[in-house]
């Protein structure tokens, strides 16, 4: 997806805007900016996921796999049940319709469809989110419920393991860059920044290729040997071991971006005219780089790291499936190969959820260390 | 413009930028040569075509071209044909009810790896009763081996390769791709070089009846990119994936792009309600997950590359590059020459259309540019998934297929690689010239 830029022009125009008025402590600003905030992103997850539910049922096609179902259920009921066997055809047909009948209104089909949206939606929303059709959790459940949150776990350990690495990696190097701004280091650097135009799963195979396949360091791919060690400790290695690859591709995916537009900010910052009042006072480069470039530079940093996430978690979803990575990625593809409706739906919502957190827990952040900051009114300006 | 136009000379300035254009220039005349040469319809077929076209093709084996390094000597696909050549085929003995004939293939072989296959391949013409032939096989160094007898119709094709048969009874057990060509008592089977001959003795029983056969070894190279489990050409989808990703990465980024300065710039105008929706309908497609979207599409509705290019541009007009141009368009808007031109009286779409938009375009063009390899790679991304175009051959659906038959468990490297450096250079060629641009084009990182 679009690699978003650095919106540089945000910070000037909230550099023009008045400070938060005086006399209001901080934490209550930031508790009334947090629900807020988190007020207006539970209504963008409604509107969200109701415009999915429309989508996935425009001119009624959900309704109609249900209605299918539901008749292909009774049909099999019918017939393969001894007590109708005797009856006359027409008969059973009566009998087939009454039942199709009943639990059509069983489930609500019967109802218009805005008040059936509305059912959906609250279902969606509460998580309840029905039968799958073909796939079943390890622990053998239908529920769709059970299956994602069984599913939940590995994707968020992967995710927020790589999110972590990148972060504070991509920090380091590139305040490291801007030190030594225009070494071949840094031009090199520099240069790798298009690499990012591929996503992290297309590194995953390169890394496959060459740690898995040729040189057989690392498993081409799942979470844990198979069969899983018993010892605890051995479990663990296990799974670094498979997390190696997995995460290596997905900051690789990011990394050099990041550096790079990370290194424009911290240039950019370092070129006010306060520090070189604070170089001209004599504080010294640790110093300086902490307290007049670091501070000012870490909402834009939060906020490009906010757009590159939601990059990660679409590559993530493939990522899971080239490393078969037990995660909602590689079950929302084999959802897909099995067309099985629901689970695909249920993925959906969840990453609804998701992004919402992560843009909620970004926002938090962003409230945090940028005090200027305005409540209300446009409702925040990290996202 | 004419200030564009002087930056854009900078360009030559920058290496980046030039091996970009350099790249970007390449595939556009792939592009035009998959146009031209290969038309659209036939290119559609010969990809969803099955052994009736690529029956010459050998399964699953890297391009020719790995000939070239030292040391590799795989054989290459070797066919022998009756029609073709009528002087392989000799009638013995010709009487008014049985009529005798010879048909030999001689060949040599001088690789140092075993065929892939080899398959025997029948086209007789008869009323009633079907041709019955003999086949045999010569070694150089002498050996003989009966491998088949049987009567044989029109378009009877026999594997030579998965005769159990013939590898039970004749060949110790040996594969019958390894074992007709082995050495005898080798262990591991050494590749015997030397002169071959595949002699089939027929027997027709009707005056005007007619017996040919074709024999393909198939080789351990093919093509210019190998083949698939499938035995189609690579290079096809190689070639014809070019204009459709650039297609599909050129539409989507205008699409979106322009769509999204003018609502930003139709946003920033108006103010009040039409700015606070938009940003509102921003944020809700922020948590609408683009991919999550193009899944439900494809599942539910269609997987034509068009329709989900289509749902593309829509999702990606609100997404975060909105903000950003808004923001330009924010101090745009109090700039003293669009007070001007207020004062003069001009409407409101003049302005954004003459006064606000053009001032972004500095800052469009790089992010355009930049935008296009992500959509390439959108596509790509899609049909690993499994929601490629059903029909059309694209470097995503390589991907896909080499994926789902595990071609780097099972050492086909080539078959993840070829495509993967497709993609990779179309991005590569489009970042850097967009890094390039953006340096040049936006003076705030001139110079970093």
């Amino acid at each position: 997806m679009p690699q978003e830029y650095p919106p540089q022009e945000e910070l000037q125009e909230e550099a023009t805007e008045e400070r938060t008025p005086k006399g209001e402590s901080d934490l209550w600003r930031l508790l009334r900016y947090s629900l807020l905030r988190l007020g207006a992103l539970f209504i963008a997850v409604v509107v969200g996921v109701y415009l999915m539910i429309l989508i996935a049922n425009m001119g009624g096609y959900v309704d109609e796999i249900r209605r299918a179902e539901i008749a292909f259920n009774v049909a099999q009921q019918v017939r393969g049940s001894p007590e109708f066997a005797e009856l006359p055809e027409e008969r059973r047909r009566e009998i087939m319709d009454s039942m199709v009948e009943t639990e059509e209104k069983r489930l609500g089909l019967h109802e218009p469809f805005y008040l059936r949206s509305i059912y959906y939606l609250r279902d969606a929303l509460t998580l309840d989110l029905g039968r799958s059709e073909n796939l079943t959790s390890d622990a053998g459940s239908r529920q769709v419920r059970h299956i994602i949150l069984e599913r939940l776990p590995p994707t968020l350990f992967l995710f927020l393991t790589a999110q972590i690495i990148t972060f504070f990696a991509g920090l380091f190097i590139a305040l490291a860059l801007s030190r030594q701004y225009g070494s071949k280091l840094d031009k090199f650097m520099v240069a790798l920044a298009p690499t990012s135009a591929a996503p992290s799963w297309f590194y995953g195979i390169f890394l496959i290729l060459i740690f898995a396949a040729l040189l057989g360091w690392l498993p081409f791919g799942r979470m844990v040997a198979a069969p899983p060690p018993d010892d605890t400790l051995m479990y663990a290695m296990s799974v670094i071991r498979h997390l190696i690859l997995p995460v290596t591709a997905i900051v690789l995916g990011a990394l050099f971006l990041t550096i790079y537009q990370w290194r424009t900010y911290f240039l950019i910052y370092s070129s006010e005219d306060y520090v070189e009042m604070a170089r001209a006072k004599g504080l010294s480069g640790r110093q300086i780089e902490r307290r007049y470039i670091l501070r000012p530079t870490l909402p834009p940093i939060i906020t490009s790291f906010l757009l590159g996430i939601i990059t990660v978690w679409m590559g993530q979803i493939v990522l899971e499936t080239v490393f078969t990575w037990p995660g909602l990625g590689r079950l929302l593809f084999q959802a897909i190969g099995l067309y099985d409706t629901p689970v695909i739906i249920g993925v959906i919502v969840i990453f609804a959820f998701l992004l919402a957190i992560t843009v909620f827990l970004l926002d938090f952040i962003y409230a945090i260390v940028d005090p200027r900051v305005k409540v209300g009114g446009e409702g925040g300006q990290a996202a | 413009m004419s200030m564009i136009k002087r930056r854009l000379k900078e360009l030559k300035e920058y290496p980046s930028a030039i091996l970009g254009m350099v790249i970007i220039g390449i595939l556009i005349g792939i592009s035009l040569y998959a146009i031209i040469a290969i038309p659209y319809d036939e290119a559609i077929r010969m990809w969803r075509g099955g052994e009736g076209v690529w029956i010459e093709n050998p399964r699953n084996v890297p391009p020719a071209w790995v000939n070239y390094f030292p040391g590799v000597n795989r054989p290459e696909t070797k066919m022998l044909d009756s029609i073709d050549r009528p002087e392989l085929k000799e009638v013995a003995e010709k009487t008014e009810e049985v009529s005798e004939g010879k048909i030999s293939m001689p060949f040599t072989y001088e690789y140092d790896e075993f065929p892939r296959e080899i398959s025997l391949f029948f086209a007789a013409e008869y009323e009633q009763t079907r041709p019955f032939v003999h086949v045999y096989w010569v070694m150089p160094d002498g050996r003989e081996i009966e491998m088949m007898e049987g009567s044989v119709a029109d378009g009877t094709s026999y594997r030579i390769g998965q005769d159990r048969d013939l590898q039970r009874r004749q060949l110790d057990g040996l594969r019958p791709r390894v074992g007709l060509f082995a050495e005898e008592d080798t262990d591991p089977p050494q590749v015997l070089h030397g002169e071959y001959e595949l002699r089939i003795e027929g027997y027709l029983f009707e005056p005007d009846a007619d017996l040919e056969a074709r024999l393909i070894n198939y080789g351990q190279v093919e093509g210019l990119a190998g083949t698939d489990h499938r035995r189609r050409d690579i290079a096809l989808a190689l070639i014809w994936g070019t204009p459709i990703a650039l297609a599909f990465g050129l539409l989507a980024a205008v699409g979106s792009t322009i769509t999204t300065m003018i609502l930003a710039g139709v946003g920033v105008w108006f103010g009040r309600w039409v700015d606070g929706l938009i940003q509102k309908i921003t944020e809700v497609n922020l948590i609408l997950h683009p991919l999550v979207v193009l899944v439900m599409i494809g599942t539910l509705y269609s997987r034509s590359i068009w329709v989900m290019l289509a749902v593309i541009i829509v999702l990606n007009i609100f997404s975060g590059a909105i903000k950003v141009y808004r923001s330009l368009f924010l101090q745009i808007k109090e700039a003293p020459y669009v007070e001007a031109a207020r004062s003069y009286g001009a409407g409101n779409l003049r302005i954004i259309f003459r006064y606000l938009i053009p001032r972004a375009i500095p800052v469009l063009v790089p992010q355009f540019v930049i935008l296009i390899p992500s959509l390439v790679f959108l596509e790509a991304t899609l049909a690993v998934l499994g929601l490629g175009d059903p029909v059309l051959p694209t470097w995503g659906k390589v991907l896909e297929d080499a994926q789902q038959h595990g071609a780097l468990y099972l050492g086909y490297y080539y078959w993840v690689l070829s495509p993967a450096i497709c993609l990779i250079l179309t991005g590569m060629g489009f970042s850097m010239l967009g890094f390039a641009l953006d340096r040049i084009l936006n003076p705030r990182l001139r110079g970093m």
